[in-house]
Protein backbone atom coordinates (compact mmCIF):
# COMPACT_ATOMS: atom_id res chain seq x y z
CA UNK A 1 0.00 0.00 0.00
CA UNK A 2 1.02 3.55 -0.90
CA UNK A 3 1.78 6.12 1.72
CA UNK A 4 -1.32 7.11 3.60
CA UNK A 5 -1.44 10.33 5.27
CA UNK A 6 -5.10 9.22 6.33
CA UNK A 7 -6.50 6.26 7.38
CA UNK A 8 -10.04 5.50 8.65
CA UNK A 9 -10.73 2.44 9.99
CA UNK A 10 -13.83 0.41 11.08
CA UNK A 11 -15.26 4.13 11.46
CA UNK A 12 -18.83 4.22 12.92
CA UNK A 13 -20.69 7.88 13.82
CA UNK A 14 -24.01 8.20 15.77
CA UNK A 15 -25.66 11.60 15.12
CA UNK A 16 -28.19 11.24 18.15
CA UNK A 17 -29.92 7.76 17.75
CA UNK A 18 -29.06 7.49 14.46
CA UNK A 19 -26.53 5.54 13.43
CA UNK A 20 -25.16 6.70 10.08
CA UNK A 21 -21.66 6.10 9.50
CA UNK A 22 -21.59 2.00 9.36
CA UNK A 23 -17.96 1.07 9.28
CA UNK A 24 -15.96 3.23 6.74
CA UNK A 25 -12.29 2.59 6.20
CA UNK A 26 -11.16 5.20 4.21
CA UNK A 27 -7.42 5.92 2.56
CA UNK A 28 -5.82 9.12 1.61
CA UNK A 29 -2.46 8.91 -0.08
CA UNK A 30 -0.26 11.50 0.77
CA UNK A 31 0.30 14.11 -1.64
CA UNK A 32 -2.61 13.18 -3.92
CA UNK A 33 -6.23 14.09 -4.05
CA UNK A 34 -8.69 11.49 -2.72
CA UNK A 35 -12.32 11.86 -4.16
CA UNK A 36 -15.47 11.07 -1.83
CA UNK A 37 -18.47 10.46 -3.83
CA UNK A 38 -22.19 9.58 -3.25
CA UNK A 39 -25.52 10.98 -3.48
CA UNK A 40 -27.26 12.75 -1.25
CA UNK A 41 -27.45 11.61 1.81
CA UNK A 42 -24.83 9.22 1.54
CA UNK A 43 -22.79 10.50 4.55
CA UNK A 44 -19.86 12.11 3.13
CA UNK A 45 -20.38 15.60 4.88
CA UNK A 46 -20.24 13.11 8.16
CA UNK A 47 -17.23 11.63 7.08
CA UNK A 48 -15.85 15.16 7.15
CA UNK A 49 -17.45 16.12 10.37
CA UNK A 50 -16.10 12.93 12.26
CA UNK A 51 -12.70 13.25 10.63
CA UNK A 52 -12.88 17.18 12.29
CA UNK A 53 -14.01 15.51 15.50
CA UNK A 54 -17.24 17.92 15.04
CA UNK A 55 -19.09 14.75 15.67
CA UNK A 56 -17.50 11.84 17.19
CA UNK A 57 -16.57 8.37 16.05
CA UNK A 58 -18.13 6.07 18.07
CA UNK A 59 -15.94 3.29 17.33
CA UNK A 60 -13.10 2.33 14.78
CA UNK A 61 -10.08 4.73 14.48
CA UNK A 62 -8.91 7.73 12.67
CA UNK A 63 -4.86 7.73 12.05
CA UNK A 64 -3.69 11.08 10.37
CA UNK A 65 0.05 10.69 9.69
CA UNK A 66 0.06 6.99 11.77
CA UNK A 67 -1.10 9.44 14.91
CA UNK A 68 -4.39 8.83 16.10
CA UNK A 69 -6.90 11.69 16.49
CA UNK A 70 -10.50 10.66 16.79
CA UNK A 71 -9.95 10.86 20.53
CA UNK A 72 -8.77 14.80 20.38
CA UNK A 73 -10.75 17.91 20.33
CA UNK A 74 -11.46 19.96 16.96
CA UNK A 75 -9.03 22.75 17.77
CA UNK A 76 -6.44 19.72 18.47
CA UNK A 77 -7.38 18.40 15.34
CA UNK A 78 -7.03 21.47 13.23
CA UNK A 79 -3.69 22.00 15.20
CA UNK A 80 -2.13 19.14 14.20
CA UNK A 81 -2.38 20.02 10.60
CA UNK A 82 -5.91 20.02 9.16
CA UNK A 83 -7.57 22.12 7.42
CA UNK A 84 -11.64 22.67 6.73
CA UNK A 85 -13.49 24.15 4.03
CA UNK A 86 -17.17 23.16 5.47
CA UNK A 87 -20.45 22.57 3.20
CA UNK A 88 -22.03 25.64 4.25
CA UNK A 89 -18.33 27.06 3.55
CA UNK A 90 -18.50 28.55 7.17
CA UNK A 91 -17.31 32.01 6.21
CA UNK A 92 -17.53 34.74 9.45
CA UNK A 93 -20.38 37.36 7.44
CA UNK A 94 -20.06 39.64 10.02
CA UNK A 95 -16.37 39.81 9.06
CA UNK A 96 -14.03 41.36 6.39
CA UNK A 97 -12.52 39.44 3.95
CA UNK A 98 -9.52 40.44 5.39
CA UNK A 99 -10.33 39.14 9.20
CA UNK A 100 -11.51 36.12 8.10
CA UNK A 101 -8.31 35.65 6.87
CA UNK A 102 -6.55 36.62 9.80
CA UNK A 103 -8.58 34.62 12.23
CA UNK A 104 -7.62 31.44 9.93
CA UNK A 105 -3.53 32.56 9.89
CA UNK A 106 -3.52 30.93 13.68
CA UNK A 107 -0.03 30.86 13.68
CA UNK A 108 0.60 34.27 13.49
CA UNK A 109 0.84 37.42 11.05
CA UNK A 110 0.49 36.19 6.94
CA UNK A 111 3.12 35.44 4.72
CA UNK A 112 3.18 37.75 2.31
CA UNK A 113 4.48 35.68 -0.66
CA UNK A 114 1.45 33.03 0.04
CA UNK A 115 -0.41 35.67 0.98
CA UNK A 116 0.11 37.13 -2.54
CA UNK A 117 -0.36 33.83 -4.42
CA UNK A 118 -3.71 33.21 -2.79
CA UNK A 119 -4.85 36.87 -4.23
CA UNK A 120 -3.78 35.77 -7.91
CA UNK A 121 -5.36 32.33 -7.28
CA UNK A 122 -8.58 33.92 -6.02
CA UNK A 123 -8.60 37.71 -7.40
CA UNK A 124 -11.76 38.82 -5.17
CA UNK A 125 -9.43 38.01 -2.33
CA UNK A 126 -7.82 41.08 -3.42
CA UNK A 127 -10.44 42.68 -4.77
CA UNK A 128 -12.79 42.52 -1.77
CA UNK A 129 -10.55 42.53 1.22
CA UNK A 130 -11.97 45.09 3.17
CA UNK A 131 -15.53 44.06 2.56
CA UNK A 132 -17.66 42.32 4.50
CA UNK A 133 -17.71 38.60 3.74
CA UNK A 134 -21.33 38.48 4.49
CA UNK A 135 -21.47 40.71 0.94
CA UNK A 136 -20.06 38.38 -1.24
CA UNK A 137 -21.77 36.06 -3.77
CA UNK A 138 -21.93 32.53 -3.43
CA UNK A 139 -18.78 31.77 -5.25
CA UNK A 140 -16.68 34.60 -3.60
CA UNK A 141 -17.36 32.90 -0.25
CA UNK A 142 -16.30 29.65 -1.87
CA UNK A 143 -13.24 31.01 -2.93
CA UNK A 144 -12.90 33.07 0.55
CA UNK A 145 -13.47 29.41 2.15
CA UNK A 146 -10.39 27.71 0.01
CA UNK A 147 -8.34 30.46 1.10
CA UNK A 148 -8.93 30.60 4.36
CA UNK A 149 -7.94 27.00 4.70
CA UNK A 150 -4.62 27.50 2.71
CA UNK A 151 -3.27 30.41 4.05
CA UNK A 152 -1.08 28.59 6.50
CA UNK A 153 0.30 25.69 5.50
CA UNK A 154 -1.43 22.64 6.03
CA UNK A 155 -0.72 18.68 5.54
CA UNK A 156 -4.52 17.91 4.43
CA UNK A 157 -7.10 20.23 3.55
CA UNK A 158 -10.69 18.76 3.43
CA UNK A 159 -13.38 19.75 1.16
CA UNK A 160 -16.84 19.35 1.20
CA UNK A 161 -18.19 20.70 -2.39
CA UNK A 162 -16.87 23.47 -3.14
CA UNK A 163 -19.06 22.95 -6.82
CA UNK A 164 -22.39 23.19 -5.02
CA UNK A 165 -24.53 25.80 -6.42
CA UNK A 166 -21.63 27.28 -8.51
CA UNK A 167 -22.09 28.54 -12.11
CA UNK A 168 -20.27 26.21 -14.54
CA UNK A 169 -17.71 28.82 -15.24
CA UNK A 170 -16.84 29.11 -11.49
CA UNK A 171 -16.27 26.00 -11.56
CA UNK A 172 -13.84 25.56 -13.60
CA UNK A 173 -11.94 28.11 -12.24
CA UNK A 174 -11.89 26.39 -8.90
CA UNK A 175 -11.03 23.34 -10.33
CA UNK A 176 -7.83 25.20 -12.24
CA UNK A 177 -7.45 26.91 -8.35
CA UNK A 178 -7.44 22.97 -6.81
CA UNK A 179 -5.08 21.69 -9.74
CA UNK A 180 -2.62 24.38 -8.54
CA UNK A 181 -3.02 23.55 -5.08
CA UNK A 182 -2.18 19.80 -5.52
CA UNK A 183 0.50 20.50 -7.20
CA UNK A 184 2.15 22.14 -4.07
CA UNK A 185 2.09 19.00 -2.93
CA UNK A 186 -0.69 19.35 -0.85
CA UNK A 187 -2.96 16.41 0.30
CA UNK A 188 -6.97 16.78 -0.22
CA UNK A 189 -9.75 14.80 0.75
CA UNK A 190 -12.48 16.11 -1.85
CA UNK A 191 -16.35 15.32 -1.35
CA UNK A 192 -17.38 16.16 -4.95
CA UNK A 193 -20.61 15.09 -6.55
CA UNK A 194 -19.66 16.86 -9.73
CA UNK A 195 -18.29 14.52 -11.53
CA UNK A 196 -15.64 16.80 -14.03
CA UNK A 197 -14.58 18.46 -11.40
CA UNK A 198 -14.11 15.24 -9.02
CA UNK A 199 -12.33 13.24 -12.11
CA UNK A 200 -10.38 16.07 -12.91
CA UNK A 201 -8.85 16.32 -9.91
CA UNK A 202 -9.03 13.19 -7.92
CA UNK A 203 -6.32 10.22 -8.15
CA UNK A 204 -8.21 7.52 -5.96
CA UNK A 205 -11.92 7.93 -5.27
CA UNK A 206 -14.00 6.20 -2.93
CA UNK A 207 -17.66 5.62 -3.40
CA UNK A 208 -20.19 5.97 -0.53
CA UNK A 209 -23.69 5.13 -0.12
CA UNK A 210 -25.96 4.39 3.09
CA UNK A 211 -22.97 5.11 5.35
CA UNK A 212 -20.71 2.41 3.87
CA UNK A 213 -17.73 2.88 1.28
CA UNK A 214 -19.46 0.91 -1.62
CA UNK A 215 -16.02 1.05 -3.88
CA UNK A 216 -12.56 2.11 -3.53
CA UNK A 217 -10.00 2.52 -6.39
CA UNK A 218 -7.96 4.62 -8.85
CA UNK A 219 -10.62 7.40 -10.21
CA UNK A 220 -9.09 6.92 -14.01
CA UNK A 221 -10.45 3.51 -13.71
CA UNK A 222 -13.93 5.03 -12.70
CA UNK A 223 -13.80 7.38 -14.97
CA UNK A 224 -13.23 5.23 -17.56
CA UNK A 225 -16.08 2.56 -16.72
CA UNK A 226 -19.44 3.91 -17.51
CA UNK A 227 -20.88 0.72 -16.44
CA UNK A 228 -19.39 0.57 -13.64
CA UNK A 229 -20.59 4.06 -12.67
CA UNK A 230 -24.17 3.14 -13.31
CA UNK A 231 -23.81 0.42 -11.29
CA UNK A 232 -22.47 2.28 -8.31
CA UNK A 233 -24.08 5.57 -8.40
CA UNK A 234 -27.67 4.18 -10.36
CA UNK A 235 -26.94 6.80 -13.20
CA UNK A 236 -24.14 7.55 -15.20
CA UNK A 237 -22.12 10.57 -13.65
CA UNK A 238 -21.90 11.75 -17.19
CA UNK A 239 -25.62 12.19 -17.17
CA UNK A 240 -25.10 14.74 -14.54
CA UNK A 241 -23.02 17.21 -16.60
CA UNK B 1 -8.10 30.81 -12.78
CA UNK B 2 -9.80 32.42 -16.02
CA UNK B 3 -10.25 35.77 -16.14
CA UNK B 4 -14.00 35.89 -17.51
CA UNK B 5 -15.09 33.76 -14.90
CA UNK B 6 -13.94 35.59 -11.72
CA UNK B 7 -14.20 39.08 -12.91
CA UNK B 8 -15.16 40.28 -9.54
CA UNK B 9 -18.46 42.10 -8.93
CA UNK B 10 -19.48 43.53 -6.04
CA UNK B 11 -22.18 42.63 -4.40
CA UNK B 12 -22.96 45.09 -2.05
CA UNK B 13 -25.86 46.15 0.13
CA UNK B 14 -28.69 47.22 -1.78
CA UNK B 15 -30.01 51.20 -0.37
CA UNK B 16 -32.96 49.49 0.72
CA UNK B 17 -30.91 46.56 2.77
CA UNK B 18 -28.68 50.33 4.08
CA UNK B 19 -32.00 51.49 5.72
CA UNK B 20 -33.14 48.41 7.12
CA UNK B 21 -29.93 47.92 8.84
CA UNK B 22 -29.82 51.67 10.20
CA UNK B 23 -33.66 52.20 11.16
CA UNK B 24 -32.65 50.96 14.59
CA UNK B 25 -30.16 54.06 15.03
CA UNK B 26 -33.34 55.97 14.81
CA UNK B 27 -34.68 54.76 16.98
CA UNK B 28 -33.38 56.76 20.33
CA UNK B 29 -33.28 60.25 18.77
CA UNK B 30 -36.64 59.37 17.78
CA UNK B 31 -37.86 58.54 21.56
CA UNK B 32 -36.10 61.49 22.59
CA UNK B 33 -38.03 63.47 20.46
CA UNK B 34 -40.76 62.02 20.95
CA UNK B 35 -40.35 62.31 24.79
CA UNK B 36 -40.03 66.11 24.22
CA UNK B 37 -43.20 66.16 22.21
CA UNK B 38 -45.21 64.77 25.25
CA UNK B 39 -43.43 66.58 28.02
CA UNK B 40 -43.57 69.79 26.26
CA UNK B 41 -41.31 71.77 29.14
CA UNK B 42 -37.75 71.67 27.81
CA UNK B 43 -36.06 71.54 30.98
CA UNK B 44 -38.09 68.73 32.28
CA UNK B 45 -37.23 67.00 29.33
CA UNK B 46 -33.52 67.40 29.58
CA UNK B 47 -33.04 66.31 33.35
CA UNK B 48 -35.59 63.40 32.11
CA UNK B 49 -33.44 62.66 29.27
CA UNK B 50 -29.68 62.32 30.98
CA UNK B 51 -31.54 60.79 33.32
CA UNK B 52 -32.71 58.09 30.50
CA UNK B 53 -29.42 57.91 29.21
CA UNK B 54 -27.35 57.46 32.49
CA UNK B 55 -29.83 54.59 33.71
CA UNK B 56 -30.05 53.03 29.93
CA UNK B 57 -25.85 53.13 29.79
CA UNK B 58 -25.59 51.21 33.11
CA UNK B 59 -28.08 48.78 31.89
CA UNK B 60 -26.43 48.70 29.14
CA UNK B 61 -22.95 47.80 31.19
CA UNK B 62 -24.74 44.76 32.84
CA UNK B 63 -26.40 43.93 30.07
CA UNK B 64 -23.41 43.76 27.45
CA UNK B 65 -21.86 40.30 29.20
CA UNK B 66 -25.02 38.62 29.16
CA UNK B 67 -26.02 38.93 25.51
CA UNK B 68 -22.41 37.62 24.64
CA UNK B 69 -22.82 34.92 26.75
CA UNK B 70 -25.88 33.86 25.47
CA UNK B 71 -24.35 34.23 21.31
CA UNK B 72 -21.50 32.33 21.84
CA UNK B 73 -22.48 30.07 23.93
CA UNK B 74 -25.86 30.02 24.00
CA UNK B 75 -26.08 29.90 28.03
CA UNK B 76 -29.10 31.53 29.24
CA UNK B 77 -27.58 32.40 32.65
CA UNK B 78 -30.57 34.00 34.89
CA UNK B 79 -27.38 34.45 37.96
CA UNK B 80 -26.38 37.16 36.13
CA UNK B 81 -27.71 39.30 38.77
CA UNK B 82 -25.77 37.99 41.19
CA UNK B 83 -22.67 39.42 40.07
CA UNK B 84 -24.60 42.97 39.87
CA UNK B 85 -25.55 42.61 43.61
CA UNK B 86 -21.95 41.54 44.74
CA UNK B 87 -20.44 44.26 42.66
CA UNK B 88 -22.39 46.68 44.48
CA UNK B 89 -21.43 45.40 47.94
CA UNK B 90 -17.84 45.07 47.27
CA UNK B 91 -18.32 48.86 45.98
CA UNK B 92 -19.91 50.17 48.87
CA UNK B 93 -17.26 48.18 51.09
CA UNK B 94 -14.82 49.95 49.23
CA UNK B 95 -15.79 53.40 49.37
CA UNK B 96 -16.88 53.11 53.18
CA UNK B 97 -13.03 52.47 53.78
CA UNK B 98 -12.03 54.83 51.83
CA UNK B 99 -14.43 57.15 53.88
CA UNK B 100 -11.38 60.11 53.86
CA UNK B 101 -11.33 60.40 50.22
CA UNK B 102 -15.34 60.12 49.30
CA UNK B 103 -15.97 62.58 51.70
CA UNK B 104 -12.95 65.28 51.04
CA UNK B 105 -13.67 68.05 48.62
CA UNK B 106 -10.82 67.30 46.18
CA UNK B 107 -12.36 65.95 42.97
CA UNK B 108 -9.86 63.81 42.20
CA UNK B 109 -9.50 62.19 45.42
CA UNK B 110 -13.46 61.22 45.28
CA UNK B 111 -12.82 59.67 40.88
CA UNK B 112 -9.75 57.87 43.15
CA UNK B 113 -12.08 56.48 45.60
CA UNK B 114 -14.63 55.35 42.90
CA UNK B 115 -12.31 54.03 40.46
CA UNK B 116 -10.53 51.62 42.82
CA UNK B 117 -14.16 50.55 44.08
CA UNK B 118 -14.94 49.78 40.57
CA UNK B 119 -11.87 48.08 40.41
CA UNK B 120 -12.08 45.69 43.59
CA UNK B 121 -14.99 45.34 42.36
CA UNK B 122 -14.83 43.73 38.61
CA UNK B 123 -11.73 42.13 40.24
CA UNK B 124 -13.72 39.82 42.69
CA UNK B 125 -17.19 39.66 40.36
CA UNK B 126 -14.59 38.31 37.83
CA UNK B 127 -13.12 35.59 40.14
CA UNK B 128 -17.01 34.70 40.98
CA UNK B 129 -17.67 34.43 37.20
CA UNK B 130 -14.64 31.81 36.95
CA UNK B 131 -15.43 29.60 40.07
CA UNK B 132 -19.83 30.21 38.59
CA UNK B 133 -18.89 29.23 35.11
CA UNK B 134 -16.64 25.98 36.33
CA UNK B 135 -19.03 25.04 38.78
CA UNK B 136 -22.40 26.06 37.48
CA UNK B 137 -22.49 26.79 33.70
CA UNK B 138 -19.70 24.19 32.57
CA UNK B 139 -22.10 20.63 33.70
CA UNK B 140 -25.23 21.87 32.07
CA UNK B 141 -23.57 23.31 28.22
CA UNK B 142 -26.28 23.10 25.59
CA UNK B 143 -29.49 22.14 28.21
CA UNK B 144 -31.46 25.47 28.66
CA UNK B 145 -33.79 24.24 31.12
CA UNK B 146 -30.70 22.90 33.30
CA UNK B 147 -29.36 26.05 32.62
CA UNK B 148 -32.40 28.26 34.10
CA UNK B 149 -33.03 26.24 36.89
CA UNK B 150 -29.39 25.57 38.15
CA UNK B 151 -28.23 29.03 37.34
CA UNK B 152 -31.16 30.29 39.14
CA UNK B 153 -29.75 28.19 42.04
CA UNK B 154 -26.66 29.67 41.94
CA UNK B 155 -28.08 33.66 42.27
CA UNK B 156 -30.42 32.52 45.33
CA UNK B 157 -26.94 30.92 46.93
CA UNK B 158 -25.01 34.12 46.30
CA UNK B 159 -27.78 36.65 47.45
CA UNK B 160 -28.22 34.71 50.86
CA UNK B 161 -24.14 34.61 51.08
CA UNK B 162 -24.76 38.47 50.87
CA UNK B 163 -26.53 38.33 53.69
CA UNK B 164 -24.30 36.34 55.51
CA UNK B 165 -21.43 39.05 55.22
CA UNK B 166 -23.46 41.98 54.87
CA UNK B 167 -26.19 41.04 57.04
CA UNK B 168 -29.90 41.19 55.93
CA UNK B 169 -31.06 45.07 55.28
CA UNK B 170 -30.76 47.84 52.89
CA UNK B 171 -27.62 49.62 53.10
CA UNK B 172 -27.21 53.36 51.99
CA UNK B 173 -24.53 54.07 50.18
CA UNK B 174 -23.34 57.72 50.27
CA UNK B 175 -22.23 59.17 46.62
CA UNK B 176 -18.72 61.21 47.19
CA UNK B 177 -18.82 64.95 47.83
CA UNK B 178 -18.23 66.21 44.07
CA UNK B 179 -20.68 64.09 42.89
CA UNK B 180 -23.44 64.98 44.68
CA UNK B 181 -25.83 67.49 43.59
CA UNK B 182 -26.61 69.05 40.22
CA UNK B 183 -25.48 71.36 37.77
CA UNK B 184 -27.88 74.08 36.59
CA UNK B 185 -28.62 74.86 33.31
CA UNK B 186 -31.29 77.39 33.07
CA UNK B 187 -34.34 75.74 34.66
CA UNK B 188 -33.21 72.52 34.21
CA UNK B 189 -31.24 70.51 37.10
CA UNK B 190 -28.98 67.73 36.51
CA UNK B 191 -27.44 65.47 38.58
CA UNK B 192 -24.10 65.51 38.44
CA UNK B 193 -23.79 61.64 39.17
CA UNK B 194 -26.21 61.36 36.04
CA UNK B 195 -23.46 62.69 33.99
CA UNK B 196 -20.33 60.78 35.53
CA UNK B 197 -22.31 57.60 34.39
CA UNK B 198 -23.32 58.85 30.76
CA UNK B 199 -19.72 59.47 30.47
CA UNK B 200 -18.18 56.21 32.27
CA UNK B 201 -20.77 54.24 30.32
CA UNK B 202 -19.97 56.04 26.71
CA UNK B 203 -15.95 55.57 27.11
CA UNK B 204 -17.30 51.75 27.82
CA UNK B 205 -19.32 51.17 24.93
CA UNK B 206 -16.63 52.81 22.56
CA UNK B 207 -13.80 50.66 24.35
CA UNK B 208 -16.01 47.04 24.07
CA UNK B 209 -17.07 48.44 20.91
CA UNK B 210 -12.86 48.85 19.86
CA UNK B 211 -11.83 45.53 21.24
CA UNK B 212 -15.03 43.80 19.10
CA UNK B 213 -14.16 45.24 15.76
CA UNK B 214 -10.05 45.67 15.78
CA UNK B 215 -8.44 43.04 18.10
CA UNK B 216 -7.95 39.32 17.55
CA UNK B 217 -9.92 38.10 20.19
CA UNK B 218 -12.67 40.55 19.47
CA UNK B 219 -12.92 38.99 16.29
CA UNK B 220 -13.10 35.59 17.63
CA UNK B 221 -15.87 36.38 19.79
CA UNK B 222 -17.62 37.58 17.00
CA UNK B 223 -17.06 35.07 14.97
CA UNK B 224 -17.37 32.36 17.39
CA UNK B 225 -21.03 34.09 18.25
CA UNK B 226 -21.72 33.06 14.42
CA UNK B 227 -20.27 29.66 14.14
CA UNK B 228 -18.56 28.54 17.13
CA UNK B 229 -17.62 25.15 15.17
CA UNK B 230 -15.69 26.99 12.22
CA UNK B 231 -13.95 29.01 15.19
CA UNK B 232 -12.48 25.48 16.05
CA UNK B 233 -11.73 24.18 12.96
CA UNK B 234 -9.63 26.78 12.38
CA UNK B 235 -7.92 25.63 15.70
CA UNK B 236 -9.11 27.75 18.37
CA UNK B 237 -10.65 26.48 21.93
CA UNK B 238 -13.91 27.96 22.01
CA UNK B 239 -14.61 26.80 25.30
CA UNK B 240 -11.60 28.99 26.84
CA UNK B 241 -12.76 31.67 24.77
CA UNK B 242 -15.63 31.46 26.11
CA UNK B 243 -14.55 31.41 29.89
CA UNK B 244 -12.92 34.69 29.27
CA UNK B 245 -16.18 36.13 27.62
CA UNK B 246 -18.17 35.09 30.84
CA UNK B 247 -15.73 36.19 33.28
CA UNK B 248 -15.34 39.87 31.72
CA UNK B 249 -19.10 39.81 31.28
CA UNK B 250 -19.27 39.13 35.46
CA UNK B 251 -17.17 41.54 35.99
CA UNK B 252 -19.07 44.09 34.17
CA UNK B 253 -22.06 43.05 36.00
CA UNK B 254 -19.82 44.01 39.11
CA UNK B 255 -18.88 47.52 37.34
CA UNK B 256 -22.90 48.20 36.59
CA UNK B 257 -23.34 46.68 40.40
CA UNK B 258 -21.06 49.81 41.57
CA UNK B 259 -23.00 52.54 39.06
CA UNK B 260 -26.60 51.44 39.82
CA UNK B 261 -25.52 51.08 43.52
CA UNK B 262 -24.80 54.72 43.77
CA UNK B 263 -27.40 55.99 41.04
CA UNK B 264 -30.12 54.49 43.62
CA UNK B 265 -28.04 55.21 47.14
CA UNK B 266 -29.31 52.16 48.37
CA UNK B 267 -28.03 48.69 47.88
CA UNK B 268 -29.91 45.36 48.51
CA UNK B 269 -28.94 41.75 48.11
CA UNK B 270 -31.98 41.73 45.56
CA UNK B 271 -30.85 44.36 43.61
CA UNK B 272 -29.29 42.48 40.93
CA UNK B 273 -32.28 40.34 40.24
CA UNK B 274 -34.28 42.91 40.29
CA UNK B 275 -32.89 45.24 37.74
CA UNK B 276 -32.30 41.93 35.71
CA UNK B 277 -36.22 42.23 34.60
CA UNK B 278 -34.98 45.33 32.40
CA UNK B 279 -31.70 43.25 31.49
CA UNK B 280 -33.33 40.79 29.85
CA UNK B 281 -35.68 43.54 28.17
CA UNK B 282 -32.74 44.88 26.63
CA UNK B 283 -31.02 41.74 25.61
CA UNK B 284 -34.16 40.87 23.94
CA UNK B 285 -34.89 43.97 22.70
CA UNK B 286 -31.60 43.90 21.27
CA UNK B 287 -31.11 40.58 19.72
CA UNK B 288 -29.37 37.85 21.73
CA UNK B 289 -25.95 37.88 21.12
CA UNK B 290 -26.08 41.39 19.77
CA UNK B 291 -23.31 44.30 21.44
CA UNK B 292 -25.49 46.76 19.11
CA UNK B 293 -28.40 46.10 19.26
CA UNK B 294 -28.02 45.64 23.33
CA UNK B 295 -26.71 49.87 23.21
CA UNK B 296 -29.69 50.79 21.38
CA UNK B 297 -32.41 48.92 23.54
CA UNK B 298 -30.55 49.80 26.87
CA UNK B 299 -31.09 53.64 25.98
CA UNK B 300 -34.40 53.06 24.40
CA UNK B 301 -35.23 51.45 28.20
CA UNK B 302 -33.95 54.51 29.90
CA UNK B 303 -34.95 57.00 27.69
CA UNK B 304 -38.70 54.95 27.68
CA UNK B 305 -38.55 54.52 31.62
CA UNK B 306 -37.90 57.76 32.86
CA UNK B 307 -39.89 59.57 30.39
CA UNK B 308 -43.52 57.76 31.06
CA UNK B 309 -42.05 57.76 35.50
CA UNK B 310 -42.74 61.35 34.89
CA UNK B 311 -46.14 60.97 32.87
CA UNK B 312 -47.56 57.76 33.97
CA UNK B 313 -46.21 56.64 36.64
CA UNK B 314 -48.00 54.27 37.11
CA UNK B 315 -47.38 52.22 33.91
CA UNK B 316 -43.64 53.04 33.80
CA UNK B 317 -42.15 49.49 34.40
CA UNK B 318 -44.98 48.11 31.82
CA UNK B 319 -44.22 50.23 29.65
CA UNK B 320 -40.85 48.87 29.00
CA UNK B 321 -42.24 45.29 28.51
CA UNK B 322 -44.72 47.32 25.41
CA UNK B 323 -41.72 48.64 24.40
CA UNK B 324 -40.31 45.18 24.08
CA UNK B 325 -43.40 43.58 22.23
CA UNK B 326 -43.16 46.34 20.07
CA UNK B 327 -40.22 45.73 19.16
CA UNK B 328 -40.68 41.85 18.72
CA UNK B 329 -43.73 42.34 16.70
CA UNK B 330 -41.34 44.37 13.79
CA UNK B 331 -38.43 42.15 14.52
CA UNK B 332 -39.02 38.85 15.30
CA UNK B 333 -35.34 38.39 16.09
CA UNK B 334 -34.56 41.58 17.76
CA UNK B 335 -33.05 44.87 16.45
CA UNK B 336 -29.57 43.55 15.45
CA UNK B 337 -30.75 39.60 14.65
CA UNK B 338 -27.33 37.64 15.30
CA UNK B 339 -26.62 35.88 12.07
CA UNK B 340 -26.66 31.95 12.81
CA UNK B 341 -24.40 28.95 10.93
CA UNK B 342 -26.49 26.81 9.87
N1 LIG C 1 -27.54 16.70 12.44
C1 LIG C 1 -28.09 15.57 11.95
N2 LIG C 1 -29.05 14.92 12.65
C2 LIG C 1 -29.61 13.79 12.18
N3 LIG C 1 -29.27 13.21 11.03
C3 LIG C 1 -28.32 13.80 10.30
C4 LIG C 1 -27.68 15.00 10.71
N4 LIG C 1 -26.77 15.35 9.79
C5 LIG C 1 -26.86 14.40 8.83
N5 LIG C 1 -27.77 13.47 9.13
C6 LIG C 1 -28.14 12.31 8.32
O1 LIG C 1 -26.98 11.61 8.01
C7 LIG C 1 -27.03 11.12 6.70
C8 LIG C 1 -25.78 11.54 5.97
O2 LIG C 1 -25.77 12.94 5.84
P1 LIG C 1 -24.58 13.71 5.17
O3 LIG C 1 -24.83 15.17 5.33
O4 LIG C 1 -23.30 13.18 5.68
O5 LIG C 1 -24.76 13.30 3.65
P2 LIG C 1 -23.98 13.79 2.37
O6 LIG C 1 -23.43 12.60 1.72
O7 LIG C 1 -23.03 14.87 2.72
O8 LIG C 1 -25.17 14.35 1.49
P3 LIG C 1 -25.23 15.65 0.52
O9 LIG C 1 -24.68 15.21 -0.78
O10 LIG C 1 -26.68 15.93 0.42
O11 LIG C 1 -24.46 16.74 1.15
C9 LIG C 1 -28.31 11.63 6.09
O12 LIG C 1 -29.24 10.60 6.10
C10 LIG C 1 -28.73 12.74 7.00
O13 LIG C 1 -30.13 12.80 7.06
MG1 LIG D 1 -22.92 16.80 2.34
Amino acid sequence: MADMLLRLAGVHTHIGPYHILQDVTLDVPRGGVAVLLGRNGAGKSTTLRTIMGLWRASAGEILFDGKAIHSLATPEIARSGIAYVPENMGVFSDLTVAENMRLAAVDGPFDARRLAWIKELFPPIATFWDKTAGTLSGGQKQMLSVARAIIEPRRLILIDEPSKGLAPAIIASMTSALRELKETDTTILLVEQNFAMASALGDTVSVMDDGRIVHAGDMRALAADAGLQEQLMGLSLEEHQ
Amino acid sequence: MSETAIRPKLVGPTPLERVRRAAPLLLAPVMALAGLAAIGDPSVWLTLTVAGLAMGLMIFIMASGLTVVFGLMDVINFGHGAFVSVGAFVGFTVLAWLAGWTQSPAVILNLAAVFLAILASMAITGALGLAFERVIVKPVYGHHLKQILVTMGGLIVAQQLIHVVWGPDAIHVARPQSLQGSFIFGEAAIEKYRVFAVGIGLVLFLAMRHVLRATRLGLLVRAGVENGEMVEALGYRIRRLFLLVFMAGSALAGLGGVMWGLYQETITAHMGSEIMVLVFVVVIIGGLGSIEGCFIGALLVGLLANYMAFLAPKIALVSTIALMVGVLMWRPQGLYPVVKAK
